[in-house]
């Protein structure tokens, strides 16, 4: 059998929890296999970035390195993920479901003639894959009928390997031409925050219409949000009103979220956003509406003006610090 | 310019999705059918772009059963100006691409629009895949879009994990529409009476000439775990204790 390809994700000289997570999955799917896992690093000047991918847990990094790898546009890093994965002799290849990803594994998958399973939230002995279609609603068993197989795992479906050993690297010195009509990376303007990271945070509190303004998530929300150290989360009503930016939007169309403590407040719970953030470990609903389907899926329910239950809480997280 | 757009026959958001009984797929009674929701930001986009050219050809392309007819009909009633019906047998994203790669050889558009994702599946691969095929450029996620050089380059922008990504690329492309793109519109009266005039050509997926064997077979499918259920709390100092005793999380 062949070898399981990763790729190694990075953004701003670090690599994300979703690569170390892509890596897990890689180890489940080449346990069924026999394979060895091997981290794939592109970029322009990796750098320390090599040092940091081989504590990941994966047998192998291979790293390819150009001034055409600086951004992560898709049509040039298709070209070089399948180079990369005929140098290392991979008949699967593993991504984070990130945007990034999402964007270049299906494109990956087209230009390998390879079978594709996305957002994947489970990997079975017998080499099938658990995926959520229709919104988290229908969890499907799915099979790769091709040789050669991309997937996508859901960076909240699988734990980061723990006390792996260094893996050796290697530079492939592969030189990919890039197409004629490629792409070109004009600019980022990041989120900047000193939250956590919504997909990532421990803890989130996420905002609804309920909230009934933006500034509201201002004034009322975003204490509670930082005197519990949490990441902000919104549901797409509050998102769609205008309220805060679609980047904190939970839900099937938005970010899909697990965190150990998930506070929904003024959010009724829209199939699609329930879709977003019902594996969370404990879920709490604070909502004056005794009705909203939220409360079919909280742990805890709170049936209260968020405008009061809000600050009040929030003072009294305070204080237990 | 003639642009293209998808529209995929999906389930109403929020109708209620439950497993079929023998596990095969879903309980398609009852179910109210629309034009998936990012297709119809796609569709709205290619209007927009129209008016603002003033010349512009919007063709619309579903693959499906016959029944899609009537979300052709919906975009072509929003100011689409023909459709295009493929008839497949439930083929996977694979086949779709397949088939919209020929469609695109037959009708060459400038720019093929289409949702980031439909729905009923969510796989979020489709766009992705035909761009592939044509070796054309693709901005997936796409928030807002302006078209240059008389319409032979585009710079998009698209929402990504980190924040907003501006990319830029010459024409032919494909790019996949995210919410904020735009609002669509609702057809109105006159729009659906003259959609009802328009041409909708139906072209068999079998005729073709391409592998639509699914390369992603599914074994079966399952409702979701369900949660234990919850219990309601009385006050704010309840939830603190029930947060730190029980639950053990604060």
């Amino acid at each position: 059998m062949g070898n399981v390809l990763i790729y190694g994700e990075h953004a701003g000289g670090n690599i994300p929890k979703a690569t170390a997570v892509a890596v897990s999955a890689a180890q489940q799917i080449a346990a069924a296999s026999g394979g060895d896992t091997i981290l794939a690093l592109l970029g322009n000047d990796l750098g320390g970035l090599k040092d940091a991918a081989a504590q990941l847990g994966a047998t192998k990094v291979v790293y390819v390195e150009s001034a055409d790898l600086e951004h992560e546009t898709a049509d040039i890093r298709t070209l070089t993920m399948k180079a990369v994965a005929e140098a290392t002799g991979s008949d699967t290849v593993v991504f984070a479901a990130t945007t990034a990803g999402k964007d270049i594994a299906p494109r990956l998958a087209a230009a390998t003639e390879a079978g594709i399973a996305s957002d994947l939230t489970g990997v079975n002995d017998d080499g099938t894959f658990i995926r959520p279609m229709y919104a988290g609603n229908v969890f499907a068993t799915v099979k790769l009928e091709s040789d050669f197989k991309v997937v996508s795992v859901r960076t909240t479906a699988f734990e980061p390997l723990e006390g792996a050993a260094a893996s050796a690297s290697e530079d492939l010195s592969l030189s990919i031409e890039k197409p004629g009509n490629a792409v070109e990376f004009v600019k980022l303007d990041a989120t900047v925050s000193d939250r956590p990271v919504l997909t990532e945070a421990e803890r989130v509190v996420a905002g609804g219409r309920g909230l009934k303004s933006g500034e509201n998530f201002t004034t009322v929300l975003e204490p509670l949000v930082d005197a519990l150290g949490a990441a902000m989360g919104a549901s797409r009503a509050a998102v769609d009103a205008g309220y805060v930016p679609n980047d904190l939007q939970v839900g099937q169309t938005g970010k899909v979220i697990a965190p150990t403590l998930y506070i929904g407040v003024g959010i009724s719970g829209a199939i699609q956003h329930l879709a977003g953030m019902k594996d969370s470990k404990v879920i709490v609903a604070i909502n004056k509406d005794a009705e909203a389907p939220i409360f079919s899926v909280a742990d805890f329910g709170l049936v209260a003006d968020l405008f009061e239950a809000v600050p009040e809480l929030t003072e009294k997280v305070k204080s237990l610090a | 310019m003639k642009i293209l757009v998808t529209a995929k026959r999906v389930p109403d958001p929020e109708t209620s999705i439950k497993v079929n009984a023998d596990g095969t797929g879903i309980e398609e009674a009852g179910i109210k059918w629309v034009v998936n929701p990012f297709d119809e930001i796609a569709i709205e986009q290619a209007l927009q772009i129209k008016e603002a050219q003033g010349e512009a050809e919007v063709v619309i392309v579903s693959v499906g059963s016959s029944d899609s007819q009537e979300q052709l009909r919906t975009g072509l009633a929003m100011g689409a100006d023909r459709a295009i019906l493929v008839s497949a047998d439930n083929p996977d994203p694979t086949g779709v691409s397949r088939i919209l790669e020929k469609i695109v050889e037959k009708e060459s558009p400038d720019l093929v629009i289409m949702g980031k994702q439909a729905i009923d599946d969510d796989s979020n691969e489709v766009g992705q895949m035909l761009a592939q095929r044509l070796g054309w450029p693709q901005a997936t996620f796409i928030s807002e879009l302006e078209l240059a050089d008389g319409g032979g380059s585009a710079t998009c922008v698209r929402e990504i994990d980190g924040g907003l990504e501006t990319l830029s690329f010459p024409l032919p492309a494909v790019i996949t529409a995210d919410l904020r793109l735009n609002e669509p519109r609702y057809a109105s009266l006159p729009g659906i009476m003259k959609a009802r005039k328009k041409p909708m050509e139906e072209i068999d997926a079998a005729s073709l000439g391409i592998e639509l064997g699914r390369l992603c077979t599914i074994v079966g499918v399952e409702p979701p775990p369900e949660r234990a259920a919850g219990r309601v709390v009385e006050n704010v100092d309840e939830l603190i204790a029930a947060l730190q005793s029980e639950a053990k999380v604060l």
